[in-house]
């Protein structure tokens, strides 16, 4: 079983409501779900859609194929037509128009005037929606109603039971009227339960579980959901989340608050990190641990607000005047990015430095499931020295010089110990100098001796397929699941492997597992980036040596689906 | 009470005469005689000769980058609300690079002590106009003179409904002490711009110009009156006042924040496993 649904239509006709209820009902039944969106950065019109793949195993990309599209304007049909399976259907509203499309594939489903004469608003059209679609796979009515009433918790009674009405009314229709209703044959879920999670959520419940306390940041796509996310638990776990004039202000916060003894992070896009660059060097001079979420968008300059694109890998390795430590994760599915912050916070307290989890539209608003995460793989060490052991030293100094380049840090307040930080060049009780030799083993200090210890705590990159493939596709960040599912497709008819960075810097070292030796040993190399230039291949170049012998790079804002990505790497295994 | 020589802090290096030095002097003296020891407070600055005075007194301190004395300071009383939190800016951090920060700051209400040595001129790059320049004063890199408006912080911060807004001078040190003591036992965000000359690159805004247009408030301002304040913020001539402009008690930023009614962000325990079972929102 393996059905992608997908509701279009303007903003503001409720396609996100009608696809957020369907991917919750799915999961509740014990279906895997995996959604992505496309939409417009526009509140209202427009042409965006919800594609939700459904299906009794687990999922991790987009097809190309639309099974049931659900066409909220007539634009949607004349769009997403030739998507649509040959085997597919399309419900939309037949309205009052004289010309009506003709068909097996077309069904009329009255959404408006179903939703007034049994619901009595408009509005519930999306119930009506929801529940066409249950009704072509005969599932689901009790579940639906349950997740009905928990997102309508907050309505009257009144409005809930109008909403089953129409939802009932929706799957009534469908079951009288469709002709083709054995196209759409739904297998028995699996027993396990299953949750479902976007990358925004991961990474807003991995600082929470990570004991962020701090988060400050100014309102950006793709990555408010975090500080939708923290601010909603905010009360319960003791979380501060301030909405700053501007990103400059949000580091700045952020480093403030951590300076004065929490964790603090701060999250943005591409055009907020700019502004952000310059107190990230502070972060690299003051030694003070922060952690920043940065999802990426396409750009230059504003480029597409609500679209994706992994076009700030090296702005973000490199972003920032002044050489200084940093780390970059670069998770590709929800779990990788809840454990990327819980080890990006972990990794910048130890070293007092700012540490990077990167991803982007994509990975911040795919929907998936899975059956739980592996709370095992979470550290939490307070790192700061603080209280009693702070009072009982003799003597404090911020940046003393110690074997590791670690200095004791401090909580200000706590003890009659001074804590000055100083983002000048300074000495080890944190005042202004200028002379050269203490320069050069404050650079030791915070620069190479931390770097090189950091380097040891960098996982290799996972390879899923073949264990000495022919072909390799390599990639980093949320092209993850496409890159996997790529590989089941393939698998068949060749010897193929996906090599996947989630940790990108400091680059991995290949001691760990030799992912050089298998490179060196495939015939294709295929870097795979939503990218023009190909940044990845160009850091792997430039950190190993390792020259990929083709590049696949999409640049028009939009994801790769599975089929997509096959049949590219297809071509060009073939034109070799 | 403590000695004012417990406050001292690394031989300052500001040019010999600096109006900096009285600021320092009675910081220091204030802070001795209110009996708050170094480890309580925090001094926060930016860039400029006026960030540089949290090397030179004992303090825990975080000299961060031109304009950013705010934002850092922001986090600090939010993340330890019961932390002493002041900063030490000039003309060109505070109103000029950090001009957005300001006008958020004020908005906030944070416990901060913002104090702002205003000689209206760029001292560390030598001698640029600043935001607080009168109009006309020509400098290297404004030939023509100044041209854009003197910024009037007082008109400002009273415009945004500053809960205290006072103005001193460093050429009047015993009236700045109380203007200091009072900013720092007012429970909120205190403004005091501190007329301080840079004897340096700043030719027309000297002690004698100043010694000469310098008057204390008359004993019958109410600073409880906003519109009264604001009409006064106005005055700079012949007489330029100094005292406290405007006091309103506001409510503070962190009394309306839940998670710190028990205790500062920095004094809570963190249980990770108490966090864990957010996970069943997703299911």
């Amino acid at each position: 079983m393996d059905y992608t649904i997908q509701i279009a239509g303007e903003a503001g006709q409720g396609l996100q409501t009608t696809g957020a209820s369907l991917v919750r009902i799915f999961c509740r039944l014990g279906y895997h779900v995996f959604s992505h969106q496309d939409y417009m950065s526009r509140v209202r019109g427009g042409h965006n859609f919800y594609r939700i793949r459904v299906s009794d195993k687990p999922l991790s990309a987009s097809r190309q194929s639309i099974h049931i599209l659900v066409a909220l304007d007539r634009d949607s049909i004349d769009i997403h037509r030739d998507e649509v399976h040959q085997h597919g259907v399309i419900l939309y509203d037949p309205g009052d128009a004289a010309e009506q499309p003709a068909g097996a594939m077309f069904l009329p489903t009255p959404f408006a005037r179903l939703a007034e004469e049994k619901g009595g608003r408009k509005i519930m059209a999306n119930s009506v929606a929801v529940g066409a679609v249950l009704g072509l796979f005969d599932l689901g009515v009790e579940t639906a109603e349950t997740v009905v009433r928990e997102s309508l918790e907050s309505k009257s009674d009144e409005v809930i039971d109008s909403n089953l009405r129409a939802l009932r009314a929706g799957r009534h229709h469908v079951r009288e009227h469709c002709t083709i209703l054995d196209n759409f044959r739904a297998d028995p879920p699996g027993s396990e339960k299953l949750m479902l999670i976007n990358g925004t959520q991961a990474i807003g419940f991995g600082a929470v579980t990570a004991g962020c306390r701090f988060y400050s940041a100014y309102p950006m796509t793709p990555s408010t959901g975090v500080m939708v996310y923290l601010a909603g638990k905010s009360e319960e776990h003791n979380i501060i989340v301030e909405q700053a004039e501007d990103e400059i202000s949000a580091i700045n916060m952020a480093l403030g608050a951590s300076y004065a003894g929490v964790r603090a992070m701060t999250g943005t896009s591409g055009g907020g990190f700019a502004l952000m660059t310059e107190g990230l060097s502070l972060a690299g001079m003051t030694e003070t641990p922060i952690v920043i979420c940065e999802m990426q968008r396409p750009g230059p300059a504003t480029g597409f607000p609500t679209r994706t694109e992994q076009s700030d890998l090296m702005f973000v390795i490199y972003g920032g005047h002044g050489e200084f430590p940093r780390v970059v994760l670069t998770p590709g599915t929800p779990e990788q990015a809840f454990l990327a912050v819980n080890k990006a916070f972990d990794l910048a307290e130890k070293y007092q430095i700012p540490a990077f989890v990167q991803g982007d539209q994509y990975l911040a608003d795919c929907e998936w499931t899975c059956a739980g995460f592996d709370f095992g793989k979470l550290s939490y060490r307070d790192y700061r020295l603080r209280g009693q052991a702070l009072r009982e030293l003799t003597e404090y100094r911020r940046y003393a010089f110690t074997e590791n380049g670690i200095s004791p840090l401090a909580v200000p307040g706590e003890s009659e110990h001074l804590v000055v930080v100083d983002s000048d060049e300074h000495d080890e009780d944190g005042h202004i100098v200028e002379d050269g030799p203490t320069r050069i083993r404050m650079v030791e200090k915070r620069l190479h001796k931390k770097l090189e210890r950091l380097r040891g705590e960098i996982s290799p990159p996972e390879l899923y397929g073949a264990p000495r493939p022919e072909t390799v596709l390599v990639g980093y960040g949320s092209t993850y699941g496409v890159m996997r599912e790529t590989v089941d497709l393939l698998a068949a008819t060749r010897s193929v492997a996906m090599l996947h960075f989630s940790e990108v810097y400091p680059f991995p070292r290949p001691d760990a597992f030799d992912y050089l030796g298998l490179l060196r040993g495939a015939r294709h190399t295929l870097c795979v980036e939503l990218n023009a230039t190909g940044q990845f291949a160009r850091l792997l170049r430039a950190e190993t040596g390792f020259v990929c012998s083709g590049r696949v790079n999409r640049y028009d804002g939009r994801p790769f689906t599975t089929d997509e990505l096959a049949a590219e790497v297809r071509a060009r295994l073939e034109a070799e | 009470m403590a000695d004012k020589k417990d406050y001292q802090g690394q031989k300052p290096a500001w040019c010999p005469g600096c109006g900096n030095f009285g600021l320092l002097n009675t910081l220091q003296q204030t802070l001795a005689d209110l009996d708050i020891p170094p480890h309580q407070y925090t001094i926060v600055s930016g860039i400029g000769q006026a960030a540089k005075l949290p090397h030179y007194i004992r303090c825990n301190a975080f000299n961060g980058l031109h304009g950013r004395a705010l934002p850092v300071a922001s986090g600090i009383a939010l993340a330890n609300h019961e932390m002493l939190v002041m900063v030490t800016t000039g003309d060109g951090d505070c109103y000029g690079e950090g001009g957005n920060h300001f006008v958020h700051a004020i908005r906030r209400n944070l416990n901060i002590k913002l104090f702002v040595h205003d000689n209206q001129i760029y001292g560390l790059t030598k001698g640029q106009a600043s935001p607080t320049s009168m109009e006309g004063m020509e400098t290297k890199t404004q030939p023509f003179g100044s041209l854009s408006a003197q910024l009037n912080p007082l008109s400002l911060a009273i415009a945004l409904d500053c809960s205290f807004v006072a103005r001193g001078y460093v050429g009047d040190m015993k009236f700045l002490q109380h203007l200091m003591t009072e900013a720092i036992r007012h429970p909120g965000f205190a403004l005091i711009d501190i007329l301080q000359p840079c004897v340096t690159f700043n030719k027309i805004n000297t002690f004698q110009w100043y010694g000469e247009r310098v008057r204390h408030l008359d004993e019958s301002h109410d600073p409880g009156d906003r519109m009264q304040a604001f009409e006064k913020s106005l005055e700079w001539g012949e007489t330029i006042p100094t005292g406290i402009f405007y006091r309103h008690a506001r409510p503070l930023f962190t009394d309306k924040i839940p998670p710190l009614r028990q205790a500062p962000l920095t004094r809570q325990p963190f249980a990770q496993e108490k966090t864990l079972d957010l996970i069943n929102e997703f299911f």
